[in-house]
């Protein structure tokens, strides 16, 4: 498949954003490993790897308000949901399980790791669905 | 929905690529509406429409009229 100009952006923001929250996470692990950090500071380098992630979110609604082939932009929109709907199912199960102590604490971040999981099931349902369209 | 998209664009010795190009939409759109896989938009299928030169119901088959 030729990639739309939005396709190409989208990969592009992607790639950037992926970068930044490599940089941010390694930074921070480095610095509260080295105990480097604390007080108002902790917070910023604890909070500063989740705002790469946000901004990949941002990066898919971006794709999808310029995303101009109604199709695909379909398709994307299709994969989200199957995504949210995965990780939050997860999540929900996992969290009554916690509640009554049947399974371990997992950091919540984690369903954000689901949700980009979620998108490669949704492109699978996609093709088992809609075909490969080649 | 049903269409006769392919033999239009038969018709016209016209490929996936090139209608696709011309809608200003991918080929995998174009396969998808030509295999019934998806039905376009009001606004994409008036283009169609004006492209081929035919009324919307030229090309796509009303649900409720399909045998």
């Amino acid at each position: 498949m030729i990639m739309s100009p939005a396709g190409w952006r989208y990969n592009k923001r992607v790639i950037i954003l992926s970068l930044i929250y490599s940089a941010f996470l390694i930074g921070a692990v480095y610095g509260f490993k080295h105990h480097l950090v604390s007080g108002v500071l902790a917070w910023i380098v604890a909070i500063l790897p989740a705002l790469p992630i946000i901004g990949i979110f941002a990066a898919i609604g971006l794709y999808l308000v310029e995303e101009q082939d109604e199709y695909v932009r379909m398709l994307m929109v299709r994969q989200t949901l199957w995504a949210s709907g995965f990780s939050l199912s997860i999540a929900t199960v996992w969290g009554f399980l916690e509640s009554f102590e049947l399974v371990s604490h997992v950091e919540v971040y984690w369903v954000s790791v689901l949700w980009f999981g979620g998108l490669g099931l949704g492109n699978f349902a996609n093709r088992l669905t809609m075909g490969r369209g080649r | 929905m049903n269409n006769r998209l392919k033999v239009l664009r038969a018709e016209r010795n016209w490929s996936q690529g090139d209608l696709a190009d011309k809608l200003e939409v991918s080929r995998q759109s174009v396969n998808a509406i030509e295999t019934g896989r998806y039905d376009p938009s009001l606004p994409l299928a008036f283009k169609i429409a004006e492209l081929f030169e035919l009324a919307i119901e030229d090309i796509f088959v009303s649900p409720s009229k399909e045998a």
